[in-house]
């Protein structure tokens, strides 16, 4: 998608940094009217270049994964726009919307949503299929994805029959599957125990490092946070602190 | 998402819930089960009596009696006392012809006049009364036998050889297959060619014997029995049969009325009207039979019915094992969705789960109808429609199987709409919600 929207060649000028894959403009997100409207978001701006990770942390109900699901273009904000490499989310058609979301997203939710009587190499491939790719295509690259993940002898098994570590895994498998350039992540290691978790970490952190992959995390977990290049605090649906991490501030220093 | 993938994957969703899967295709079961068979038992009966009313082809024909009076029928109930002067000798006009009503009463000569005179009408024989007694072939024993009166207009369905020459001066006869053993015949063809011995009684008690050749073998039918002879044979067999008693020959209750050649419905229907005007009823071989196929249609129809019934209960089954599925599924609907796949594959993907459902269970029910009506056809015309040669109950037709599974499918497809548009138009982030 090319960057030839005015506005965010004066956001370049401004601030001479990586071109933004995602930009929120002053987003506000309320569920309800009337007296029972409840604000979620309000006059958040966020914006996240090319090859960053950036952590979202926050009390529970503090707004985050409201704001992930904005960022994927999985909601629609009550106010403000969510612009994708400089273009107005509003203004793309559903099946550019489909296409974006197929090609370039990755979703890894927090629960993990895999279809339990399937095989894992079925579940994986789920991104490519819905893309269209014709079925040994999208089996060579799924098994190539397992097989990095160590899960290569699984690809078989039913997702019901692996453990919660390996079902993380294939959840990483198949957000990667479709190769996209951001990965969205609620709670990635949320319901692991800490060895297990501290692997997918791990390994979502090697893709970004390797692969340049956008990272996007949503967590509760500071450590987690920590890792990350840069710390978005919300507070009742408000961003308090947007900083690089403490630990990097103060390598920079 | 690629067509051959969201079919591979909605036939896989259908199995995912047996059970469920199992119930709703029983109910479609049932209906493709009941339409199948009853169609083809609507087809079988009416493709029947088709090729008979076609066996009787002859045109430009109506049978004349004189109308009977119904109130004076419904105060003398039972059967009609015994009064030499006026009853008819019951076998007179016994041949075997169930298109005669036997109530009415025998038409005159004044009568035949009258129906002469009537626009339309070219000639007028009545059906002359014949009766024999029995035929023989070479040393076989005597059987009895009768002469279908109404021959003259009656087409046979035949086995083997020739229609009657009218016009011929020779004895002919057409005789019905189930002769063919007792006479000493092999098979049909061999009886064609063969002269039979006839026997009769005339009104003195004196008995005569005429030699006749078999010039064709027919089928049983419907609606002719007995044997069919042709003029030369008929008119001797009835001048024999008064003796030469002057009067003798009762008059028939039953005449052939032929029209003129080219009339039109209408013109036909005119004719039919000035007769009923005249006190006579008339009517077309179509028409007598048309009575049957009404009724046949009716209870075809009332079957259809039930089989319809069955349908619109299935249809409800449908729709509430999809929209089971649409809850149960609600998350992956979701993921699919979030994953970029758009609405109308979602609902490809479940209209196709229901069509899927529709496809099984009308092959099955459409399949297990073929076997039980074949089955059942045969050993009935094995048993108890020994008789109705040429008959099979069920005719299944390939177009109307086929038709039976396209409706059912588009039933199940229709069906399936409703949930598959629900699940169409949820939104990714709300079905990921969903707990
Ligand atoms: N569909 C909805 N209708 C009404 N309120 C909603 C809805 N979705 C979210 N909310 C509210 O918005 C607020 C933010 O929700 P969100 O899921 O973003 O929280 P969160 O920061 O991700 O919390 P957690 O860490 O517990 O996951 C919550 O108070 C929640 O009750
Ligand atoms: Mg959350």
């Amino acid at each position: 998608m090319p960057t030839d929207d005015p506005r965010s060649t004066s956001t370049a000028s401004r601030t001479p940094a990586p071109p933004a894959v995602l930009e929120a403009i002053s987003l506000s997100k309320h569920y309800g009217s009337g007296p029972s409207r409840f604000d979620a978001l309000s006059d958040v701006s966020v914006r996240i270049a090319a090859g960053e990770c950036v952590a979202i942390v926050g009390k529970s109900g503090s707004g985050k994964s409201t704001l992930m699901h904005l960022l994927a273009l999985l909601d629609e904000p009550s106010q403000g726009e969510v612009r994708i490499h400089g273009t107005d989310a509003r203004s793309l058609s559903g099946r550019a919307l489909n296409r974006l979301r197929n090609r370039e997203f990755g979703f890894v939710f927090q629960q993990f949503f895999l279809n339990a009587q399937q095989s894992v190499l079925d579940n994986v491939t789920l991104p490519l299929t819905i893309a269209g790719q014709r079925r040994r295509a999208r089996r060579d690259r799924a098994l190539d994805v397992l097989g990095s993940l160590g899960l290569a002898d699984k690809a078989a098994a039913k997702a019901v029959t692996l453990s919660g570590g390996q079902k993380q895994r294939t959840v990483i498998a198949r957000a990667l599957a479709g190769s996209p350039s951001v990965i969205f992540a609620d709670e990635p290691t949320g319901n692991l125990d800490s060895a297990t978790g501290a692997i997918v970490e791990d390994m979502l952190f090697a893709l970004h490092r390797d692969q340049g992959i956008t990272l996007v995390i949503v967590t509760h977990d500071d450590d987690l946070a920590a890792r990350c290049d840069r710390q978005i605090v919300l507070r009742d649906g408000r961003i308090v602190s947007d900083s690089a991490s403490p630990a990097l501030e103060e390598v920079a220093r | 998402m690629r067509t051959i993938d969201v079919t591979r994957m909605a036939v896989a969703n259908t199995f995912r819930s047996k059970l469920r899967t199992t119930l709703t295709v029983l109910a479609l079961f049932v209906g493709a089960f009941t339409l199948t068979i009853t169609t083809a038992l609507g087809a079988g009966v009416s493709n029947y009596i088709e090729t008979q009313v076609n066996a009787f082809a002859a045109d430009d024909v109506l049978l004349v009696q004189a109308q009977t009076d119904l109130t004076l029928e419904a105060e003398s109930e039972g059967p009609a006392e015994w009064d030499p002067e006026t009853s008819t000798s019951s076998n007179s006009q016994a041949g075997g012809a169930p298109l005669a009503g036997a109530q009415a009463e025998p038409l005159t000569d004044d009568d035949l006049d009258v129906i002469r005179g009537i626009d339309g009408i070219d000639g007028i024989d009545p059906v002359r009364a014949v009766s024999t007694d029995w035929v023989s072939h070479g040393s076989s024993g005597r059987f009895e036998f009768s002469v279908n009166p109404q021959s003259a207009v009656t087409v046979a369905d035949l086995e083997a050889g020739e229609q009657l020459d009218q016009g011929a001066s020779r004895f002919e006869i057409v005789l019905p297959n189930d002769y063919l053993d007792a006479l000493g015949f092999d098979t049909a063809t061999d009886a064609v060619g063969a002269e039979v011995e006839i026997g009769m009684t005339d009104i003195t008690g004196e008995t005569h014997e005429l030699v006749a050749e078999v010039v064709g073998v027919s089928r049983s039918s419907l609606f002719a029995s007995g044997a069919g002879a042709n003029n030369a044979l008929v008119t001797e067999l009835a001048s024999l049969r008064t003796a030469g008693i002057d009067g003798a020959d009762e008059n028939s209750t039953v005449a052939i009325a032929y029209l003129e050649s080219g009339l039109t419905a209408t013109e036909i229907d005119q004719v039919t009207a000035d007769l009923g005007d005249a006190g006579f009823s008339a009517q077309t071989i179509e028409d007598q039979l048309g009575i049957v196929t009404t009724v046949i249609a009716g209870i075809t129809g009332v079957l259809n019915a039930f089989a319809i019934v069955a349908l619109i209960a299935a249809a409800f089954g449908i729709v509430n094992t999809l929209l089971m599925s649409v809850q149960e599924r609600t998350r992956e609907i979701g993921l699919m969705k979030a994953m970029g796949m758009s609405s109308g594959r979602i609902f490809a993907l479940f209209s196709l789960e229901a069509v899927t459902i529709g496809v099984i269970g009308s092959l099955i029910g459409v399949g297990a109808a073929v076997l039980v009506g074949s089955g059942l056809g045969s050993a009935l015309a094995a048993g108890p429609l020994a008789d109705l040669e040429g008959l099979s109950l069920f005719l299944f037709e390939p177009l109307s199987l086929l038709g039976v599974v396209v409706l059912i499918s588009a039933i199940a497809f229709a069906s399936g709409a409703l949930p598959a548009s629900r699940a169409a138009r949820q939104r990714p982030i709300e079905s990921l919600r969903y707990e």
